[in-house]
């Protein structure tokens, strides 16, 4: 009879550090080569960096940082914009218990900010808000440990983009009107990304779907619409919505400039999430939807509980990659003149009192834009692998 | 007693014609099903066997003749056909669960959204058919986990939770390794003798001699041959039966 043979360990010279830098760094003259010449490229991108960092300035962005958090946003209306931080900092305290893993490490990651700008030398008053929305974070952290029905957490959430809005623009019950011309800064970011993302997809799926309709009439509209788009820059799509959309508007008529370029967005965004949908539908068998109708399921409800769950599923990477590309396009409307993160940089650039201080302002929001585009990327792979259970 | 139909008829078909392209897959098949009866429908690949059966719950539209089923006929009204597959339940070959749900939402879905049951009820129903099929600890499953027999024993129990008065079964078991044929056949068996009407194209002919009540053989697009099984078996009257037959049964 055959025995199994004892495992053997590997030899001792494949393993270890010394193994490992031998195997991966010096296995012949050519990696040693390269080792040595990455080494010193390190080496003087280090000595730059503690060039710049050692010397830098950061007064520009703390004497302007209110420029780069809400633009123009009128000074003594500024409370709203706190009040609109705050509430998402309580829903995410929320969802931190209600849900856990992802949003309980934005709610760490966010609370930790909080903390670690309280700490920073502003004036009493912001720190004891950066305080007070950490209170708050705990105090959504309670909230939802004694409610914890998830359906209302959601709909809270879906509720708070509309009551944001109604706060940050007034009109009603004493509150002044701001026009969106006056919204800037990372909070037009902020506005432009979500209502971009929030509306691109949606229409996208749709436009996605009316071009595999049986329909022509629908199919042509949906097949010319998503052409004709995409053979179009972005910048041109802006500028035909800033600069020639009023045109056709009857007379009396206006649309704030912000939102004609919220609606170029989502028009530019959703052919492109459309095919890339469309690449996730047509990867689904026809089996899936012969199974559906068998069972006596509608051509909708197969849509919706069928097909577009798994197709959607299956492009969740590509999606989010379309969105990250929307977040920093959005600094493409500092060209049609909405002071947005990047445009407020550029006139803080310009101020006399901060010449030459280009460079602190550019990293401070590259560093912004890295953050959220990281956050996002980081949240897909998350929802991937967890919606990955029962993969085929 | 179903509406309009004489006897205890369930499915009728007469004359039924189907082109793919100019290609006449479905020559003049006349076919009368009754109540309880369990049919194996049999023959060489590309008779037609499959089309034909997929015509039962409109899955393939026929061009001439008339289908009807449960005293309802098919004709392009949309709300017929939703009716028709809503009392025709339907197993693949190639299994086609929803491999997004759980085996137990797999099941529960088209009660759920179909005959608009509450959840409770949909589920309930969806883990005793689980039991029935010999699968109630795999509920919570994805479909992916599963072997083939477990999938397909899945797809049955999906089937039947819409408490459908026919069962279509178009080669459940061709896509199974040899082992777990066995397991899908068995469920087939135990749903024959509660009664239920059954259409099966299948190669398994150890099934058909214990199960079927007739035999139908397909070739060219047109029945060549029915009859009890005993009769096919030992005693085919067509050639080409005798020759198919002779092929399969080494």
């Amino acid at each position: 009879m055959a025995t199994v043979t004892d495992t053997i360990k590997p030899p001792r010279s494949s393993v270890g550090p010394t193994g490992w830098l031998r195997k991966n760094l010096f296995s012949s003259w050519l990696n040693s080569l390269l080792t040595i010449l990455a080494l010193w490229l390190i080496y003087n991108l280090m000595i730059g960096l503690w060039g710049f960092f050692s010397t830098a300035q950061w007064g520009v962005v703390t004497a302007n940082l209110r420029l780069f958090m809400a633009g123009r946003y009128p000074i003594e209306q500024i409370w709203r914009v706190e009040v609109c931080v705050s509430i998402l900092v309580f829903l995410l305290g929320a969802s931190w218990r209600a849900w856990g893993g992802i949003m309980g490490q934005m709610g760490m990651a966010v609370g930790g900010l909080l903390v670690l700008l309280a700490l920073l030398p502003f004036e009493t008053n912001s720190r004891l808000y950066l305080l007070g929305n950490v209170g708050l974070l705990a105090i959504g952290f309670g909230a939802a440990s004694l409610i914890r029905t998830r359906r209302l957490w959601t709909a809270l959430w879906l509720l708070s983009p509309f009551v944001m809005a109604a706060l940050l623009y007034g009109g009603f019950a004493d509150l002044p009107v701001v026009a969106t011309d006056l919204w800037g800064g990372l909070l037009l970011t902020f506005v432009f990304a979500v209502t971009g993302i929030a509306l691109s997809f949606p229409l996208g799926v749709l436009l996605a779907v009316g071009r595999q309709s049986s329909y022509p009439v629908i199919r042509w509209f949906c097949i010319l619409y998503i052409e004709l788009v995409r053979g179009v820059p972005l910048i041109t799509v802006l500028f035909a919505a800033t600069l020639l959309f009023p045109i056709f508007l009857p007379e009396g008529v206006t649309v704030e400039r912000v939102v004609r370029s919220i609606a170029g967005f989502v028009a530019f965004t959703a052919a492109y999430n459309a095919e890339i949908v469309r690449g996730g539908l047509q990867a689904i068998g026809r089996g899936q939807n012969e199974a559906a109708m068998a069972l006596g399921l509608n051509p909708l409800q197969t849509l919706w509980l069928i097909i577009l769950p798994q197709a959607i599923r299956s492009v969740i990477p590509a999606i989010v990659g379309q969105f990250v590309s929307l977040f920093k396009d959005t600094s493409l409307v500092a060209i049609v003149g909405a002071l947005e993160l990047a445009g407020i940089a550029n006139s803080v650039i310009q101020q006399q009192a901060f010449l030459g201080r280009q460079t602190e302002v550019i990293v401070f929001i590259a560093a912004i834009y890295f953050v959220g585009c990281y956050a996002m990327t980081y949240a897909s792979r998350r929802l991937e692998k967890r919606l990955g259970v029962g993969e085929r | 007693m179903a509406q309009g139909t004489p006897g205890d008829e369930i499915i009728i078909c007469r004359d039924v014609n189907k082109w793919f392209g100019s290609f006449h897959v479905l020559r003049g098949v006349d076919l009368t099903v009754k109540k309880g009866e369990v049919l194996v429908i049999f023959g060489p690949s590309g008779s037609g066997k499959s089309t034909f059966i997929r015509t039962i719950n409109r899955l393939e539209e026929h061009q001439r003749g008339t289908i009807i089923v449960d005293g309802i006929e098919l004709s392009n009204d949309i709300r017929n056909i939703e009716a028709i597959r809503s009392e025709v339940g339907m197993v693949f070959q190639s299994f086609n669960l929803f491999p997004h749900l759980s085996v137990l939402d797999n099941v529960s879905l088209a009660p759920m959204w179909v005959r608009k049951w509450p959840r409770d009820k949909a589920e309930q129903t969806a883990r005793e058919l689980l039991k029935r099929v010999g699968i109630p600890e795999q509920a919570d499953k994805y479909p992916g986990q599963l072997s083939g027999g477990q999938q397909q024993r899945v797809a049955i129990a999906r089937a039947l939770a819409m408490q459908p008065k026919i069962m279509l079964f178009d080669e459940p078991t061709s896509a199974l390794d040899p082992e777990m044929i066995k397991e899908v056949l068995d469920v087939m068996t135990q749903l024959a003798k509660s009664g239920m009407t059954m259409l099966c194209v299948t190669h398994e002919m150890g099934f058909a001699r214990g199960v079927a009540d007739r035999m139908v053989f397909f070739d060219n697009g047109q029945i060549i041959e029915q009859g009890k099984p005993n009769q096919i078996f030992d005693n085919p009257q067509h050639d080409r039966t005798k020759l198919f037959l002779s092929q399969i049964l080494h």
